[in-house]
This record gives structure tokens, C-alpha cells and sequence, in this order.
């Protein structure tokens, strides 16, 4: 985790990027976090926490990952002392030599072992493993469980939260696309907001970054990602408690179809450029083949960790101060608490836009130079 | 790294992808090709209309100076028509008057011809009249008697006092 936080750090450097002032304070506490974490991993009871504090941790830890089903609040019932959660079951689908298809309510948060013909399948830690008909995970010696893990395609928390945002999406650009046609080439409602949006991702992110001539090609890509990172940024602000941008496979997966597109688009310069650099001694044409082929691999690892780190960031730090209310419980020191995670909060919204800016800028950047043709004054 | 590695969720990875590149290819095709077309047409119209609004203002402009032009053309021409006019009628009036003279001189250097043809005729009458008479007293006096020098003087001198010219 340490390493991961100068990891960031020294991408951050490499990309030259403004930073947050909290994020050194999040790089902090998540080291923190990080061994708190690994001990209550070690006690292989993390359902049952002793105290409050790693409660709080354990909680904020819990809800930076997906899960199965879509908690709103659990509490405990007060005469039967077992856990009841509020929320929806999503379906759970498994890989597992066949489609295995069952809603994650039989999974009961971990606590009961689901039976499919011979096969019996248990949620430990936010991960879906086969076991025996008892439940037992075995470990090995990394204290990591050595159970068989399916393939896991479950509708999960996230999936459900980017379907929605990709039919918010679809019904609101569909609905502007359509009010032009109505309306006389005129926008109308909501999508009078939008459209200052779209003119600004055209023409202040794709055609000074990319040019007029090419820029065209990469609209779609760049207008769907710019709305897609921002609404789910917000999403991640409201108290539904979703995390989606700040979930590693969502913002590797956008990191990948960046370079995948910079890649297939890349004309003969920017493949010299990279190869053999031109207007320098032969020599140096060497020593910087590598180091470009290495800043290939790191444009888009940075957009991934950038994205990831920021958002869960915003979202450790925002869960830490609204749960310092619950350590506190007296009125200056929780009234404080207060005050901070409303200040965090408008700063999150904030975050929310930029972060879904840098990525479209630095995504619309590399296309720029993949698809820059030679000029004379190289 | 080992967190993170841990943290992937190949399930999640797939539907994001596979529900990310639908969106875009859908948003594509309804949303943004319209919307990207839409607003290009709208902006090019509106270059259009400006720029026919300028044209229009120009011409505007030159149509108005093409007005004073031809404002100032039609009054330079009347002025040199009232001028001509001007010019003309004191032409008129003065040749009037110099012909009117020399008809004046004319007629008043006939009738002084005819009055020296009448006195000269008048002088011939008279003439002839003078010796008309003359021919008569001679008749007379031839007739009378003239015995003395005296008498002859006092018959002339009678007769010269008779003569009334």
C-alpha cells in the first residue's frame, strides 16, 4: 500500500499534475487503514470488529469495494443481536463449469453457505469462493484464502450503478438530440444545460488537444467518458453509498480503451517519435526508445491511478470525518467534524468535474499525439 | 500493488467494458452525431446570416452613397440648367435689343433719306415754281412799258415785294 501511495506520487510527478491537498493526508491514513485492516484480516473475523474505531474502518473499507447486494443502512436489532440490512438483493452470477445464476440474498452477507447441485459457494470479504457444505475457507500462508474462486459476473452494486448512469445518459442526450429537432435547432430543458458542456468538451478539450481536422473521430469517445466519470463521480457524493470511479477494474478499463484507441489510431510520426526520436545524436535514439516505450505504458496507468486514487480519497476522507462525529459525540469536537466533511464535501463536488476533466484532457492529449502529423519546426 | 491486484474484479472489468463501449457506440449514433451536427449547422447558419447581414449593411451603405451621388448629379445639372437659362434669356433679350436698334436705326435712316428726297424735291418745285414766276414777271414787265430806268426798278422791286416766297 505504501509503495501503491509513491507509486501515485511519482506518477503524479511524472504527469506534472496539481494535487489536492488532502491527498497526502488520504496517502496517510490509508497506510494507516492499510495495517489496521490487515490485522483485523488476521483475526479472520472481520464481520465482528472489537471496537468502534476499526468498526469505522472496517466499514469505510467495506463500502470503497463493490458488493453483491445494494445496501441502503443495516443496524443491529436490539433482541435478537443479529445484523439487519436494509437494501436490495442483486443477482449473482457464477462461472463455475456453467452459468450458475441465484440472488444474493441466499448469500446472506457471508453468513450461510449457498447449495447448487453439488456445489457450494460462500461471500467472504466481498469475494465469491467455493467451499464445502460446512463454509470452511482454508488459508494459505499469506493468510489469504486458498478457496477456488468462480469467475464472477454478478450483477454487482457498481454494474447496477453504471447501467443506470449509461441510461441517464442515453435518455438525456437522446432526449437533447431529439428537442433540436423539435424545437428549431434550439435546446430545450434540461438539455439547455448540456449543451454549454458539450461545446466546451469540443471546443476547449478535443480540438486544442487533438486539432480541428482530426478531432471529430474521438468526439463520441470523449463526450461519452468526460459524462460517464463526472455523473458517476457525483453519484459516488449522494448517500446511495456507490463507489464506482473509485473501483480499480472501472477506471483500468477506461485507462484501456484510451490506449488501445491512442494505439490503433497512431500514425508513422508518432511511432518514430517513439522508436527512434528524431533530431537527436544516434545514441541518445537509443537510451530514449525505451524510456518512450515505458511512457507509453505509464500515460495510461497514471489516468487509471489518478482517477482511482482521487475518488477513493474523497471518499475515505469524507467517511473518516462524518464517523469522527461518532468518536467525538461531544458538541465541539463532533460539531467540528461537521463542519469539515460539509466543507469536504462541496470541495468533492469540485473533484468530481475536474477529475472527469483531466481524464478527457489527458485522454484527448495522447490522441493528439498519436494522431499529430509531421511539421517543419521539428 | 498487491491490494490493488486484489481489488480487480474481473466480473466488474467486463460489464463496464462491455456496457462502456455500448454507450458509446449507441450515445454516438443518437445522441452525440446529432447533436455535434446540429450545433454545426447552427453555428454555420449563424456565420451566414451575420455575414449576409454585413453584406446587406454594405450594400446598404453603398446604395446610399450611390443616392447622394446621383442627389448631388441632379442638382449640379439643374444649377447648370438655371445657369444656361439665365445665360440664355439675357442673350435673347440683348439680341432682341440690338436688333430692335438696328431696325430703329434703320427706319429713322430711311425716313431721313425720304425727307432729303422730299426737300430735294421741294427745292426742284421750288426752283421751277422761281422760275416759273420769274418767267411771268418777265411776261409782265415786257408786257408794261418799260420807258424809264426808274420804273423798271420800282416794277422789279413791286413785283419782287409780291413775290412771296
Amino acid at each position: 500500500m505504501t509503495y501503491i501511495c509513491t507509486k501515485i506520487q511519482t506518477i503524479r510527478l511524472v504527469v506534472n499534475m496539481p494535487k489536492p491537498f488532502y491527498t497526502y493526508f488520504v496517502a496517510f491514513l490509508m497506510v494507516s487503514l492499510n495495517t489496521l485492516y490487515a490485522k483485523t484480516s488476521n483475526t479472520k473475523d472481520g464481520d465482528t470488529p472489537s471496537d468502534l474505531k476499526s468498526e469505522i474502518k472496517a466499514y469505510i473499507l467495506h463500502h470503497l469495494e463493490d458488493a453483491h447486494d445494494f445496501n441502503l443502512l443495516s443496524y443491529k436489532d436490539k433482541t435478537s443481536g443479529e445484523k439487519v440490512y436494509i437494501g436490495m438483493p442483486l443477482p449473482v452470477i457464477l462461472w463455475d463449469n456453467g452459468l450458475k445464476i441465484f440472488s444474493s440474498s441466499k448469500l446472506k452477507h457471508g453468513k450461510s453457505v449457498v447449495q447448487l447441485g453439488e456445489n457450494h459457494y460462500k461471500l467472504y470479504h466481498g469475494k465469491i469462493y467455493k467451499t464445502d457444505a460446512q463454509g470452511t475457507i482454508t488459508y494459505d500462508d499469506h493468510d489469504h484464502p486458498a478457496n477456488i474462486k468462480p469467475l464472477d459476473f454478478s450483477i454487482t452494486k457498481n454494474v447496477v450503478s453504471i447501467l443506470f448512469t449509461a441510461l441517464l445518459m442515453f435518455f438525456l442526450f437522446r432526449g437533447l438530440a431529439k428537442s433540436y429537432q423539435k424545437n428549431g435547432r434550439i435546446a430545450k430543458g434540461v438539455g439547455r444545460f448540456f449543451e454549454p458542456i458539450i461545446l466546451y468538451v469540443r471546443d476547449e478539450i478535443a480540438i486544442p488537444n487533438i486539432g480541428e481536422k482530426h478531432h471529430r473521430r474521438f468526439m463520441g469517445y470523449l463526450l461519452t467518458l468526460f459524462f460517464f466519470i463526472w455523473f458517476l463521480n457525483l453519484l459516488g457524493l449522494t448517500p446511495l453509498g456507490i463507489n464506482v470511479t473509485g473501483n480499480i477494474a472501472i477506471t483500468f478499463c477506461l485507462a484501456l480503451i484510451t490506449f488501445v484507441i491512442t494505439t490503433l489510431v497512431g500514425k508513422k510520426y508518432y511511432w518514430k517519435h517513439i522508436f527512434w526520436m528524431p533530431g537527436v545524436p544516434w545514441p541518445m535514439k537509443i537510451i530514449l526508445a525505451p524510456i518512450e516505450l515505458l511512457g507509453l505504458m505509464i500515460k495510461p496507468f497514471s489516468l487509471m491511478i489518478r482517477l482511482y486514487a482521487n475518488i477513493s480519497a474523497g471518499h475515505i476522507v469524507l467517511m473518516s470525518l462524518i464517523a469522527l462525529i461518532f468518536i467525538f459525540k461531544n458538541w465541539i469536537g463532533s460539531s467540528l467534524s461537521f463542519v469539515l466533511a460539509f466543507s469536504i464535501s462541496i470541495i468533492e463536488i469540485l473533484v468530481a468535474l475536474l477529475q472527469a476533466y483531466i481524464f478527457t484532457v489527458l485522454s484527448a492529449l495522447y490522441f493528439g499525439f498519436a494522431v499529430e502529423e509531421e511539421h517543419e519546426d521539428h | 500493488m498487491e491490494k490493488l491486484i486484489n481489488e480487480f474484479s474481473f466480473g466488474l472489468f467486463f460489464w463496464q467494458l462491455f456496457i462502456f463501449i455500448g454507450l458509446v457506440l449507441l450515445l454516438r449514433k443518437f445522441a452525440w452525431k446529432p447533436i455535434l451536427d446540429t450545433v454545426n449547422e447552427r453555428e454555420t447558419s449563424i456565420r451566414d446570416a451575420m455575414n449576409a447581414a454585413e453584406e446587406a449593411k454594405k450594400e446598404m451603405a453603398s446604395i446610399q452613397e450611390d443616392n447622394q451621388k446621383v442627389l448631388k448629379e441632379a442638382r449640379a445639372e439643374r444649377e447648370a440648367l438655371l445657369k444656361d437659362a439665365r445665360s440664355n434669356g439675357a442673350e435673347i433679350v440683348a439680341q432682341a435689343k440690338a436688333e430692335a436698334k438696328a431696325e430703329a436705326d434703320k427706319i429713322i435712316a430711311q425716313a431721313q433719306e425720304a425727307i432729303q428726297n422730299e426737300k430735294r424735291a421741294a427745292i426742284n418745285e421750288l426752283k421751277n415754281q422761281v422760275a416759273q414766276i420769274s418767267l411771268d414777271i418777265a411776261e409782265k414787265v415786257i408786257d408794261t412799258e418799260l420807258d424809264s430806268r426808274e420804273k423798271q426798278a420800282q416794277l422789279v422791286e413791286k413785283l419782287l415785294k409780291d413775290a412771296s416766297l
